[in-house]
């Protein structure tokens, strides 16, 4: 566990119909590997975005590798709506599964603490309910005239994110991105990318040890400076918004987001 | 002193200030600069005023967001009743003040996709006072029926300790009566007629017979949110606040 691997090692082992979940896009995006996953072109994923995603999901949407796509929302923030996601509903590429932030939470947590379903408030009388089989009405059972809506458990295959340090024990550093640990207890294995790997554990200081996600979830760490780009890493560098925008407008055709592609690729390689 | 007269913008976060009085946890997501202005403005003003303490958490922020806990802790700070304000929005906002987050035509496959609910099918429940704000005032967002129902106006025999208390477009201002479930306007900005509104809005909705412009903000109003206001929210939504500079001086 918390074993640390170069980052196509790490992609490696997004498969063929994995459940992944993702990161929103303020909590540490894997957008390094997200490159290295898109080379080795895994088909038919399922991805569950925690609670939201924006040009991640959008990108392995337009490379037509997602077959599910659960998630509350799939925007670009201010560079505007997300545009393969948008193209692939209207072409039904994929089967969609409308959530609401909360809820994808919840399921998480059902899985973290490996009961079947977690109780949700709100939800009834919105139509997400209607196309939602693992969403049902139950009765409150300590109380009369209480129905609830219970969401089934999440348990991704792999929970994938993007974090400022990891340590050599393969402890990673979330900070407060609290969902990010959720998303790790829920999943088989969590991979993780990292700006940096120090040599002093984690844990070893009390001040900062709450905000550290034990190696014990954590299945591969790959070193990845700057690998969030383009998005943010809070703490660390900001959103490249021009690039973001960039994304955006070329997005818009398919000619124009495979080209986009292609220099993202390549971008990438001559890193590695 | 010459103070130049508010821009649209500033009326419509001073409206939002206003709408808030007597908050003292509001919380605004992510991409809303306007209602997050509105409720800086409120938390400077009440502080100038020595009136109660408004705490406000804005989703992205680092300087004005205190959670520690992740996504989690907004909404479970909701359910706990710990949050007494919200603003949400919508591409279709109908009459009864269901909102469509999602898009228009045939569920799954939306003619036009907008990015998705967001956390509004639990926060529209749970939030005592939503102000429901979308700039755009148009028959295609004010329509009679939204296509899709991220999250109901209202609900029957359910668990429910929050709805719509406002709707606020740039052109008019509306309360929600919960009883009717209808909209009843209260007042039209600056510059906007009673006619306009209807002509504009897609739904019915009740009116007075004459009806009031949304008034204007004072001048201590006006220089807390052209000076403290404008400097905090730089930090969230930099273009946002050059815009508001930029407004001043056209």
């Amino acid at each position: 566990m918390g074993d640390i691997v170069s980052l196509e090692q790490l992609a490696a082992q997004v498969r063929d119909g994995m459940t992944v979940a993702l990161s929103s896009d303020h909590a540490g995006v894997a957008m390094a590997a997200t490159a290295a996953i898109l080379a080795n072109r895994p088909n038919n994923l399922h991805l569950v975005c925690v609670p939201i995603s924006g040009m991640q999901a959008d990108m392995l949407i337009g490379e037509g590798l997602v077959g599910t796509l659960e998630t509350s929302a799939v925007t670009l923030g201010e560079a505007g709506g997300a545009p393969r996601f948008a193209d692939g509903i209207r072409n039904r590429a994929f089967t969609m599964k409308d959530a609401t932030c909360p809820a994808i939470l919840a399921g998480l947590v059902a899985g973290q603490k490996g009961v079947p379903f977690m109780p949700i408030r709100g939800i009834i009388g919105s139509d997400l309910l209607k196309s939602r089989p693992d969403w049902k009405i139950i009765d409150n059972p300590f109380a009369e005239d209480d129905p609830i809506v219970v969401v089934a458990a999440i348990r991704p295959d792999i929970a994938l994110f993007h974090a400022p340090e990891a340590d050599r024990f393969g402890n990673v550093r979330i900070g407060r991105q609290a969902e990010l640990a959720a998303m790790a207890y829920a999943a088989k294995t969590t991979l993780v990318t990292v700006e940096r790997i120090v040599e002093t554990s984690l844990l070893a200081d009390e001040r900062s040890a709450a905000g550290v996600l034990p190696a014990l979830y954590v299945g591969a760490i790959a070193e990845a400076k700057n690998g969030a780009w383009p998005l943010g890493l809070a703490g660390e560098y900001v959103t490249d918004t021009a690039e973001v925008a960039r994304y955006a407008r070329m997005a818009r055709s398919a000619e124009g987001f495979a080209a986009y592609m292609k220099g993202f690729a390549q971008r990438f390689e001559a890193v590695a | 002193m010459s103070t130049l007269p508010a821009s649209q913008r500033e009326i419509l976060i001073a409206t939002i200030a206003d709408l808030l009085d007597g908050v003292r946890t509001v919380a605004v997501g992510a991409s809303s600069p306007i209602p997050a202005a509105g409720a800086m403005l409120l938390r400077a003003r009440n502080e100038q005023r020595g009136r109660e303490r408004v705490r406000v958490i804005v989703l992205g922020s680092r300087e004005h967001n205190f959670f520690t806990n992740g996504s989690f802790e907004l909404f479970d700070a909701t359910a706990q009743g710990r949050i007494d304000a919200f603003f949400l929005g919508g591409g279709q906002i109908d009459g009864e003040a269901n909102i469509n987050l999602v898009g228009t035509g045939d569920y799954p496959t939306s003619t036009v996709r907008w990015p998705g609910s967001f956390g509004s099918a639990f926060m529209y429940y749970l939030i005592p006072r939503v102000i429901l704000f979308r700039e755009e005032h148009s028959p295609r967002v004010l329509v009679d029926r939204v296509d899709f129902v991220s999250a109901p106006g209202s609900s029957e025999a359910i668990h429910r300790t929050g709805g719509p208390h406002a709707l606020l477009t740039g052109l008019a201002l509306f309360d929600f009566d919960k009883e009717t479930k209808r909209f009843r306007l209260r007042s039209v900005h600056r510059g906007g007629s009673a006619e306009d509104v209807r002509a504009n809005t897609g739904f019915d909705y009740d009116a007075p017979e004459i009806v009031p412009i949304t008034p204007e903000p004072d001048a201590e109003t006006l220089a807390l949110l052209r000076g403290r206001v404008t400097a905090e929210l730089a930090e969230c939504y930099p273009q946002f606040a050059e815009t508001l500079v930029a407004d001043r001086a056209a």
